[in-house]
């Protein structure tokens, strides 16, 4: 069959997103075009200082507006302000997830602005079918049913007196890539619905042992209790892997848009399955089938086949920086970003800064944690001539990142959930870097 | 190497359209060994546990829960039994098989008027969808439709009750999710307009797009698949 007269499944009538965003993309474009001219002037000015930084003149300029000859920017000589209940962000940084006009069930992580691997609760990224849930936790209940010996409800504070873990993963959506980034896209958008947390709670396993479970049972049907009652059908060895009922995040309980006040997660597994606002675990023989886990978070693959059940997210990187709209200049230049991956550690980053002609390896910042985000640096002298940069990870399984090219070839060219082929940015002679679009999507 | 029927020994009982689930990930991974692939490509491994993304002992215990009775008693004492009001009150699920599916029935004429009460605002008059909401009746070539995608009817009744209308989920019949059920799968070719529908034949309609469902086996190999 030729690709022509094959289904198109992703033809962009078909679904949710059907203007302009794929189907299988829950990733919103670019809002707004802000000016890139405007945005750059600034900078350029700055860099323009530090090149010429030496001469007589521009020196004698910097004098003039040195902070340490400025008494009106000294506050060693007047007391700060006293403390407070609830720590905020420093006035002068302007930091949040960006929305998109139109999509309220979504936000971003603004990627390029974080550092290190943990987001901050506040910028951890939102996917929701149908808003967010305004639960009372003391109302609160998690029902376990089906094939169990003990059918049981739990408190809240029932969860929390169970065994607890703690450990780091990311958790990120299925459909998580642009669909159609251009050059003025930022690392943030080419993969917004990503963010890394210490989760805690507790493991599913031990509550499904507490309910006793029936040994010819083989799947859990977990029910969250938002407007849709998201559910999705979870093979039972994951919760003697490492799934777990979730309460906390970064130190303190959920937030109520990821799932206040418990949720499933599943680590490592595409986002969609890490029900939020878990109210139901039913244990049964097979599947629900439900909408999520068949008509959406299933894609096209190889023959005219649709996978499903596809739980495992594949090793992917981006670089954070230098990306769109940063200018850089000639001279040292940290090339720096995140890999993860659902399959284990990150064993390598590689760089290349010569269009992928050549890769070296990155730096990977310890600690480097199983089914999490890994940092990597790598330093880059620039000589001022365009270049493109490009980062590919490669995890403990051997797994390693794909090209565009060879994502399609997996696909028979549609694209879909779980893309993770590698991007570039595109640095010109002005030191302006840019997003290289290298798509070419069958529709 | 253990056989899938050990390590998941409900597999084969997975319900058509996607039967032998992970069973199948066995032969699509001995396939890829046989192919001409790249020399640093390697299929990791055809093993059951990390064809579905397992640890290798976790597994183990599993086995030990299952064949172990004694297990099966409460540790911790928390929590409290619920009761069958409780349970029935948010047991929603329906099962490709039509388990869940409650009494009554529909049909396509009466859910016509339904669905232009109800679903036409944001799925347009003839379920050829208004964006961003995606069309559910299949013009041939317009992407995830009810007939050209959906590979079980239990889900449309299952999502309807569920989810829609989108606001005020719940806020219809079963009933009335019957009809327009019955109505969707009508205008998708996949039944008669006179059929009635209900628990016992609605798992039973025929979705011509549920074979080319097929379980994941990406982590059988080492690189994009």
């Amino acid at each position: 069959m030729s690709s022509e007269q094959q289904p198109t499944g992703n033809s962009r009538t078909g679904d949710e997103y059907p203007t302009d965003a794929s189907p299988d993309s829950e990733v919103p474009n670019e809002a707004t075009s802000i000016s890139r001219r405007r945005l750059l002037s600034g900078a350029g000015a700055i860099g323009t200082a530090f090149i010429f930084g030496k001469s007589t003149e521009l020196a004698a300029q910097t004098e003039q507006s040195s902070p340490i000859l400025d008494p009106s920017s000294d506050t060693s000589k007047v007391l700060g302000t006293p403390g407070t209940e609830l720590g905020q962000r420093s006035p002068h940084e302007k930091i949040s997830r960006f929305l998109r006009p139109g999509r309220p069930w979504t936000s971003g992580t603004p990627h390029e602005d974080l550092m290190g691997t943990i987001t901050p609760s506040d910028l951890h990224f939102e996917r929701h079918h149908s808003g967010v849930p305004a639960i009372d936790p003391a109302k609160y209940a998690l029902l376990i049913h089906g094939m169990v010996d003990r059918p049981s409800v739990f408190s809240l504070d029932n969860l929390k007196h169970f065994p607890s873990v703690t450990s780091v993963h990311f958790l990120e959506c299925a459909g998580n890539y642009p669909s159609r980034p251009d050059e003025n896209t930022r690392p943030s958008r080419v993969a917004p619905l990503l963010s890394n947390s210490e989760w805690t709670g507790v493991p599913l396993r031990i509550l499904l042992e507490e309910v006793g479970v029936d040994p010819d049972a083989s799947w859990l049907i977990a029910e969250g209790q938002d407007a849709v009652k998201m559910n999705r059908s979870i093979p039972i060895e994951k919760a003697w892997d490492d799934a777990m009922i979730a309460y906390g995040q970064n130190g303190e309980p959920l937030r109520p848009e990821q799932g206040y006040p418990a949720r499933l997660f599943n680590p490592g597994w595409e986002g969609n399955t890490s029900i939020k606002w878990l109210r139901r675990i039913e244990v049964t023989k097979q599947p629900s089938m439900t909408r999520e886990e068949t008509v959406r978070y299933s894609e096209y693959t190889k023959g005219n086949k649709i996978r499903q059940f596809s739980f495992v997210m594949d090793a992917r990187s981006l670089i954070t920086s230098p990306g769109y709209p940063e200018t850089i200049r000639p001279g040292f230049v940290q090339i720096q970003g995140i890999a993860w991956s659902g399959r284990g550690k990150i064993s390598q980053v590689e760089i290349s800064v010569d269009n992928r002609k050549t890769w070296q390896p990155a730096i990977l910042q310890e600690p480097v944690l199983s089914k999490s985000c890994t940092r990597f640096h790598f330093p880059w002298q620039w000589d001022g001539e365009p270049a493109v940069i490009w980062s590919r990870a490669k995890d403990e399984t051997g797994y390693r990142q794909p090209s565009l090219d060879e994502h399609k070839a997996s696909r028979d060219g549609r694209r879909g959930y779980h893309t993770n082929f590698t991007v570039g940015w595109n640095v010109g002679a002005d030191g302006e870097v840019a997003y290289y679009p290298q798509e070419d999507w069958k529709t | 190497m253990k056989s899938p029927a050990q390590l998941l020994p409900k597999a084969k009982i997975i319900v058509a359209g996607s039967g032998l689930l992970f069973a199948a990930s066995f032969s699509l991974g001995q396939e890829a060994i046989t192919g001409s692939t790249p020399e640093d490509r390697i299929v990791v491994t055809t093993d059951q546990d990390v064809a579905i993304g397992i640890h290798p002992g976790t597994i183990e215990d599993l086995h030990d829960y299952r064949s172990n009775p004694e297990r099966r008693s409460a540790t911790y004492n928390l929590g409290r039994a619920a009761t069958e009001e409780e349970i029935s009150a948010w047991d929603i699920g329906v099962s490709p098989d039509g388990q869940g599916l409650p009494a009554g029935s529909g049909d396509s004429k009466r859910g016509a008027a339904l669905y232009a009460l109800h679903c036409a605002a944001c799925h347009g008059q003839e379920g050829e969808g208004i964006p961003p909401n995606g069309a559910l009746v299949s013009d041939g070539n317009n992407g995830k439709t009810i007939g050209s995608y959906w590979p079980y009817p239990t889900t449309v009744f299952d999502y309807i009750r569920r989810a829609m209308p989108f606001g005020t989920p719940g806020s219809l019949s079963d009933q009335e999710v019957y009809s327009i059920t019955a109505f969707l799968l009508y205008r998708n070719d996949l039944i008669t307009e006179d059929t009635v529908i209900d628990a016992n034949n609605l798992p039973g309609i025929k979705m011509p797009n549920a074979d080319k469902f097929t379980p994941d086996d990406r982590e059988s190999y080492n690189y994009v698949h």
